[in-house]
Protein backbone atom coordinates (compact mmCIF):
# COMPACT_ATOMS: atom_id res chain seq x y z
CA UNK A 1 0.00 0.00 0.00
CA UNK A 2 1.93 3.32 -1.05
CA UNK A 3 1.77 6.52 1.58
CA UNK A 4 0.51 8.65 -1.62
CA UNK A 5 -2.42 5.93 -2.34
CA UNK A 6 -3.63 6.56 2.20
CA UNK A 7 -3.18 10.15 1.25
CA UNK A 8 -5.35 10.27 -1.25
CA UNK A 9 -7.67 8.81 0.74
CA UNK A 10 -7.70 10.59 4.02
CA UNK A 11 -7.91 14.06 1.96
CA UNK A 12 -10.73 12.41 0.12
CA UNK A 13 -12.40 11.50 2.95
CA UNK A 14 -11.85 14.93 5.18
CA UNK A 15 -13.17 16.60 1.92
CA UNK A 16 -16.11 14.84 1.60
CA UNK A 17 -16.82 14.50 5.24
CA UNK A 18 -16.84 18.00 5.91
CA UNK A 19 -19.12 18.71 2.43
CA UNK A 20 -21.62 16.41 3.89
CA UNK A 21 -21.31 18.48 7.30
CA UNK A 22 -22.40 21.73 5.75
CA UNK A 23 -24.28 20.43 2.71
CA UNK A 24 -27.39 19.40 5.44
CA UNK A 25 -26.54 22.97 7.27
CA UNK A 26 -27.27 24.80 4.33
CA UNK A 27 -29.84 23.02 2.24
CA UNK A 28 -32.43 24.81 1.47
CA UNK A 29 -35.74 24.45 4.10
CA UNK A 30 -38.55 22.89 1.80
CA UNK A 31 -36.04 20.20 1.55
CA UNK A 32 -36.50 19.39 5.07
CA UNK A 33 -40.08 19.85 4.55
CA UNK A 34 -40.87 17.17 2.28
CA UNK A 35 -42.10 14.00 4.31
CA UNK A 36 -39.90 11.29 2.80
CA UNK A 37 -36.51 13.35 3.87
CA UNK A 38 -37.88 13.55 7.38
CA UNK A 39 -38.78 10.11 7.59
CA UNK A 40 -35.50 9.11 5.99
CA UNK A 41 -33.59 11.48 8.47
CA UNK A 42 -34.87 9.62 11.67
CA UNK A 43 -34.61 6.15 10.00
CA UNK A 44 -31.70 5.76 8.71
CA UNK A 45 -29.59 7.18 11.91
CA UNK A 46 -31.20 4.29 13.56
CA UNK A 47 -30.49 1.53 10.87
CA UNK A 48 -26.70 2.90 10.88
CA UNK A 49 -25.99 3.38 14.60
CA UNK A 50 -27.73 -0.53 15.44
CA UNK A 51 -25.10 -1.57 12.23
CA UNK A 52 -22.65 0.01 14.02
CA UNK A 53 -23.35 -1.33 17.15
CA UNK A 54 -23.45 -5.00 15.74
CA UNK A 55 -19.99 -5.20 13.36
CA UNK A 56 -18.04 -3.52 15.94
CA UNK A 57 -18.97 -5.90 18.52
CA UNK A 58 -18.80 -9.04 16.54
CA UNK A 59 -17.19 -8.66 13.45
CA UNK A 60 -13.41 -8.71 13.05
CA UNK A 61 -12.87 -7.55 9.20
CA UNK A 62 -14.99 -10.01 7.39
CA UNK A 63 -15.52 -13.09 9.67
CA UNK A 64 -18.08 -12.69 12.37
CA UNK A 65 -16.47 -13.28 15.40
CA UNK A 66 -17.72 -13.56 19.43
CA UNK A 67 -15.35 -11.91 21.51
CA UNK A 68 -16.86 -12.74 25.61
CA UNK A 69 -14.86 -9.57 27.30
CA UNK A 70 -16.74 -7.42 25.01
CA UNK A 71 -19.76 -8.53 24.49
CA UNK A 72 -19.87 -8.56 28.38
CA UNK A 73 -19.06 -4.91 28.14
CA UNK A 74 -21.27 -4.07 25.80
CA UNK A 75 -24.34 -5.74 27.93
CA UNK A 76 -22.56 -3.97 30.96
CA UNK A 77 -23.72 -0.38 29.34
CA UNK A 78 -26.91 -1.96 28.26
CA UNK A 79 -27.72 -2.68 32.17
CA UNK A 80 -26.13 0.98 32.72
CA UNK A 81 -28.53 2.54 30.53
CA UNK A 82 -31.35 0.73 31.75
CA UNK A 83 -30.27 2.37 34.96
CA UNK A 84 -30.35 5.80 33.48
CA UNK A 85 -26.48 6.00 33.81
CA UNK A 86 -24.82 9.43 32.26
CA UNK A 87 -23.56 8.84 28.88
CA UNK A 88 -20.03 8.75 30.40
CA UNK A 89 -20.93 6.40 33.16
CA UNK A 90 -22.29 4.26 30.21
CA UNK A 91 -18.92 4.02 28.85
CA UNK A 92 -16.64 3.67 31.37
CA UNK A 93 -18.73 0.37 32.56
CA UNK A 94 -18.11 -0.87 29.01
CA UNK A 95 -14.28 -0.54 28.98
CA UNK A 96 -13.98 -1.42 32.87
CA UNK A 97 -16.04 -4.49 32.27
CA UNK A 98 -13.96 -5.70 29.13
CA UNK A 99 -11.05 -4.80 30.60
CA UNK A 100 -11.39 -6.60 33.78
CA UNK A 101 -12.96 -9.20 32.33
CA UNK A 102 -10.14 -9.81 29.62
CA UNK A 103 -7.76 -9.50 32.48
CA UNK A 104 -9.21 -12.34 34.36
CA UNK A 105 -9.86 -14.19 31.51
CA UNK A 106 -6.04 -13.64 30.08
CA UNK B 1 -32.73 31.19 29.97
CA UNK B 2 -32.94 29.02 33.76
CA UNK B 3 -29.89 28.34 34.97
CA UNK B 4 -29.96 25.20 36.12
CA UNK B 5 -31.19 23.83 32.33
CA UNK B 6 -28.05 25.76 30.83
CA UNK B 7 -25.75 24.20 33.68
CA UNK B 8 -27.45 21.00 33.12
CA UNK B 9 -26.52 21.09 28.78
CA UNK B 10 -22.31 22.36 29.95
CA UNK B 11 -22.43 19.35 32.18
CA UNK B 12 -24.07 16.78 29.46
CA UNK B 13 -21.63 18.12 26.98
CA UNK B 14 -18.82 18.49 29.01
CA UNK B 15 -19.40 14.83 29.93
CA UNK B 16 -20.07 13.30 26.65
CA UNK B 17 -17.32 15.41 24.81
CA UNK B 18 -14.59 13.93 27.29
CA UNK B 19 -16.13 10.48 27.31
CA UNK B 20 -16.32 10.18 23.74
CA UNK B 21 -13.35 11.96 23.13
CA UNK B 22 -11.30 9.74 25.06
CA UNK B 23 -12.36 7.14 22.29
CA UNK B 24 -9.70 8.86 20.33
CA UNK B 25 -7.11 7.07 21.95
CA UNK B 26 -8.67 3.66 19.99
CA UNK B 27 -8.58 5.68 17.17
CA UNK B 28 -4.63 7.00 17.08
CA UNK B 29 -4.32 3.12 17.87
CA UNK B 30 -6.01 1.77 15.41
CA UNK B 31 -4.89 4.10 12.57
CA UNK B 32 -1.07 3.27 13.64
CA UNK B 33 -1.66 0.01 13.72
CA UNK B 34 -3.39 -0.16 9.83
CA UNK B 35 -0.32 1.33 8.60
CA UNK B 36 -1.19 5.14 8.97
CA UNK B 37 1.43 8.08 9.94
CA UNK B 38 0.96 9.59 12.93
CA UNK B 39 0.25 12.64 10.74
CA UNK B 40 -2.40 10.38 8.73
CA UNK B 41 -4.16 10.09 11.60
CA UNK B 42 -4.05 13.22 13.21
CA UNK B 43 -5.68 14.73 9.90
CA UNK B 44 -8.31 12.87 9.97
CA UNK B 45 -9.23 13.40 13.06
CA UNK B 46 -8.40 17.19 12.81
CA UNK B 47 -10.45 17.99 9.60
CA UNK B 48 -13.05 14.67 8.74
CA UNK B 49 -14.03 14.83 12.41
CA UNK B 50 -15.97 11.93 12.18
CA UNK B 51 -15.48 8.85 14.40
CA UNK B 52 -17.38 6.16 12.32
CA UNK B 53 -16.08 7.64 9.22
CA UNK B 54 -12.99 7.74 10.60
CA UNK B 55 -13.18 3.99 12.08
CA UNK B 56 -14.38 2.62 8.61
CA UNK B 57 -11.43 3.98 6.69
CA UNK B 58 -9.35 2.58 8.82
CA UNK B 59 -10.61 -0.48 9.08
CA UNK B 60 -10.77 -1.13 5.52
CA UNK B 61 -7.39 -0.09 5.42
CA UNK B 62 -6.03 -2.15 8.09
CA UNK B 63 -7.90 -5.14 6.31
CA UNK B 64 -6.10 -4.42 2.98
CA UNK B 65 -9.35 -3.26 1.14
CA UNK B 66 -9.54 -1.17 -1.54
CA UNK B 67 -8.48 2.67 -0.92
CA UNK B 68 -11.59 3.79 -3.03
CA UNK B 69 -14.21 1.26 -1.08
CA UNK B 70 -12.38 2.71 2.12
CA UNK B 71 -13.22 5.88 0.69
CA UNK B 72 -16.48 5.57 -0.44
CA UNK B 73 -18.05 3.67 2.68
CA UNK B 74 -16.42 6.28 5.16
CA UNK B 75 -18.34 9.26 3.08
CA UNK B 76 -21.32 7.16 2.53
CA UNK B 77 -21.35 6.86 6.74
CA UNK B 78 -20.37 10.76 6.84
CA UNK B 79 -23.71 11.15 4.64
CA UNK B 80 -25.57 11.41 8.32
CA UNK B 81 -24.00 14.18 9.49
CA UNK B 82 -25.75 15.90 6.45
CA UNK B 83 -29.19 14.41 7.85
CA UNK B 84 -28.26 16.26 11.11
CA UNK B 85 -27.51 19.53 9.70
CA UNK B 86 -31.15 19.44 8.20
CA UNK B 87 -32.57 18.66 11.34
CA UNK B 88 -30.28 20.80 13.54
CA UNK B 89 -30.18 24.12 11.14
CA UNK B 90 -33.84 25.12 12.56
CA UNK B 91 -32.26 24.75 16.32
CA UNK B 92 -28.67 26.31 15.72
CA UNK B 93 -30.18 29.10 13.20
CA UNK B 94 -26.79 30.06 12.09
CA UNK B 95 -26.61 32.23 8.55
CA UNK B 96 -23.77 33.08 5.91
CA UNK B 97 -20.27 32.93 7.24
CA UNK B 98 -20.57 31.29 10.49
CA UNK B 99 -21.88 27.93 9.06
CA UNK B 100 -18.78 26.87 7.66
CA UNK B 101 -17.31 26.96 11.65
CA UNK B 102 -20.26 25.15 13.04
CA UNK B 103 -20.87 22.80 10.22
CA UNK B 104 -17.28 20.82 11.35
CA UNK B 105 -19.35 20.15 14.69
CA UNK B 106 -22.01 18.17 13.09
CA UNK B 107 -22.07 14.63 14.43
CA UNK B 108 -23.33 12.27 15.99
CA UNK B 109 -22.41 13.46 19.79
CA UNK B 110 -23.05 16.47 19.72
CA UNK B 111 -26.77 16.62 18.10
CA UNK B 112 -27.39 13.75 20.12
CA UNK B 113 -26.62 16.48 22.98
CA UNK B 114 -28.37 19.27 21.70
CA UNK B 115 -31.68 17.34 20.52
CA UNK B 116 -31.87 15.84 24.34
CA UNK B 117 -32.35 19.61 25.98
CA UNK B 118 -35.67 20.48 27.05
CA UNK B 119 -35.13 23.90 25.42
CA UNK B 120 -33.68 26.24 22.22
CA UNK B 121 -31.12 27.87 23.99
CA UNK B 122 -29.53 24.63 26.11
CA UNK B 123 -29.51 22.86 23.07
CA UNK B 124 -27.58 25.64 21.35
CA UNK B 125 -25.25 25.42 24.76
CA UNK B 126 -25.51 21.40 24.57
CA UNK B 127 -24.30 21.76 21.05
CA UNK B 128 -21.47 24.20 21.45
CA UNK B 129 -20.20 22.49 24.89
CA UNK B 130 -19.79 18.99 23.38
CA UNK B 131 -18.19 20.20 20.00
CA UNK B 132 -15.40 22.05 21.75
CA UNK B 133 -15.19 19.93 24.64
CA UNK B 134 -14.98 16.73 22.09
CA UNK B 135 -12.75 18.12 19.23
CA UNK B 136 -10.48 19.03 21.66
CA UNK B 137 -10.03 15.84 23.33
CA UNK B 138 -10.54 13.76 20.41
CA UNK B 139 -7.53 15.30 18.89
CA UNK B 140 -5.69 14.87 21.59
CA UNK B 141 -5.69 11.60 22.51
CA UNK B 142 -5.91 10.67 18.04
CA UNK B 143 -2.40 12.15 18.81
CA UNK B 144 -1.73 10.50 22.10
CA UNK B 145 -2.78 7.17 20.50
CA UNK B 146 -1.09 7.05 17.57
CA UNK B 147 1.96 7.94 18.77
CA UNK B 148 1.92 6.08 21.95
CA UNK B 149 0.77 2.54 20.16
CA UNK B 150 4.21 1.24 19.56
CA UNK B 151 4.40 1.39 23.25
CA UNK B 152 1.38 0.25 23.97
CA UNK B 153 1.22 -3.35 23.37
CA UNK B 154 -2.49 -3.73 22.72
CA UNK B 155 -5.17 -1.33 23.87
CA UNK B 156 -7.49 -3.80 23.84
CA UNK B 157 -6.27 -4.76 27.72
CA UNK B 158 -8.05 -1.28 28.37
CA UNK B 159 -11.28 -2.14 27.07
CA UNK B 160 -11.32 0.75 24.33
CA UNK B 161 -12.61 -1.71 21.76
CA UNK B 162 -15.84 -1.68 23.97
CA UNK B 163 -16.18 1.88 23.63
CA UNK B 164 -17.47 2.20 20.44
CA UNK B 165 -20.44 0.24 20.34
CA UNK B 166 -21.21 1.41 23.56
CA UNK B 167 -21.05 4.59 22.45
CA UNK B 168 -23.20 4.08 19.36
CA UNK B 169 -25.68 2.33 21.24
CA UNK B 170 -26.02 5.61 23.99
CA UNK B 171 -27.17 7.37 21.13
CA UNK B 172 -29.25 4.90 19.29
CA UNK B 173 -31.09 4.04 23.01
CA UNK B 174 -33.31 7.06 23.84
CA UNK B 175 -34.70 6.70 19.85
CA UNK B 176 -35.89 3.02 21.28
CA UNK B 177 -37.02 3.70 24.59
CA UNK B 178 -38.91 6.71 24.01
CA UNK B 179 -42.33 6.99 23.55
CA UNK B 180 -43.22 8.51 20.29
CA UNK B 181 -45.96 6.68 18.15
CA UNK B 182 -42.97 5.52 15.81
CA UNK B 183 -41.08 3.64 18.39
CA UNK B 184 -42.02 0.41 17.28
CA UNK B 185 -41.01 0.81 13.96
CA UNK B 186 -37.75 2.28 15.41
CA UNK B 187 -37.41 -0.97 17.09
CA UNK B 188 -37.74 -2.72 14.15
CA UNK B 189 -35.52 -0.95 11.89
CA UNK B 190 -32.83 -1.57 14.60
CA UNK B 191 -33.05 -4.91 14.79
CA UNK B 192 -33.15 -5.52 11.20
CA UNK B 193 -30.33 -2.95 10.12
CA UNK B 194 -28.19 -5.12 12.82
CA UNK B 195 -29.17 -8.59 11.51
CA UNK B 196 -28.17 -6.92 7.80
CA UNK B 197 -24.88 -5.88 8.47
CA UNK B 198 -23.99 -9.10 10.81
CA UNK B 199 -25.64 -11.35 7.70
CA UNK B 200 -23.64 -9.73 4.87
CA UNK B 201 -20.31 -8.92 7.14
CA UNK B 202 -18.20 -12.50 5.54
CA UNK B 203 -19.41 -11.79 2.17
CA UNK B 204 -18.54 -7.74 1.61
CA UNK B 205 -15.17 -6.02 2.09
CA UNK B 206 -15.51 -4.28 5.92
CA UNK B 207 -17.57 -0.81 5.87
CA UNK B 208 -19.94 -2.06 3.51
CA UNK B 209 -22.25 -4.45 5.88
CA UNK B 210 -23.12 -0.79 7.63
CA UNK B 211 -23.70 0.28 4.19
CA UNK B 212 -26.28 -2.21 3.03
CA UNK B 213 -28.12 -1.60 6.32
CA UNK B 214 -28.55 1.91 5.50
CA UNK B 215 -30.10 0.84 1.95
CA UNK B 216 -32.48 -1.53 3.55
CA UNK B 217 -33.83 1.40 5.38
CA UNK B 218 -34.51 3.39 1.84
CA UNK B 219 -36.03 0.72 0.36
CA UNK B 220 -38.32 0.45 3.12
CA UNK B 221 -38.70 4.21 3.29
CA UNK B 222 -39.52 4.23 -0.33
CA UNK B 223 -41.75 1.57 -0.33
CA UNK B 224 -44.19 3.36 2.57
CA UNK B 225 -45.21 6.72 2.19
CA UNK B 226 -45.22 8.69 6.01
Amino acid sequence: MSGTGVWWAVVATCAGCYVLKLAGLSAPRRVLDHPRVQRFAALVPVALLAALVAVQTFAQGRSLHFDLPRTAGLGAAVVALLLRAPFLVVLATAAVVTAVLRHLLA
Amino acid sequence: MDETTRSSAVRDGLGVGIAVGLAGLAFGAAAATAGLTVAQACALSVFAFTGASQFALVGVVAGGGSLVAGTAGALLLGARNGLYGLRMADILGVRGWRRLPVAHGMIDETTAVSLAQPDARAARTGFFVTFATLYLTWNATTLLGAAGVSRLADPDVLGLDAVGPATFLAILWPRLTGGGPDVRTLRLIAGGGAAAALATTPFTPPGVPVLIAAAAVLAVVLRRPA
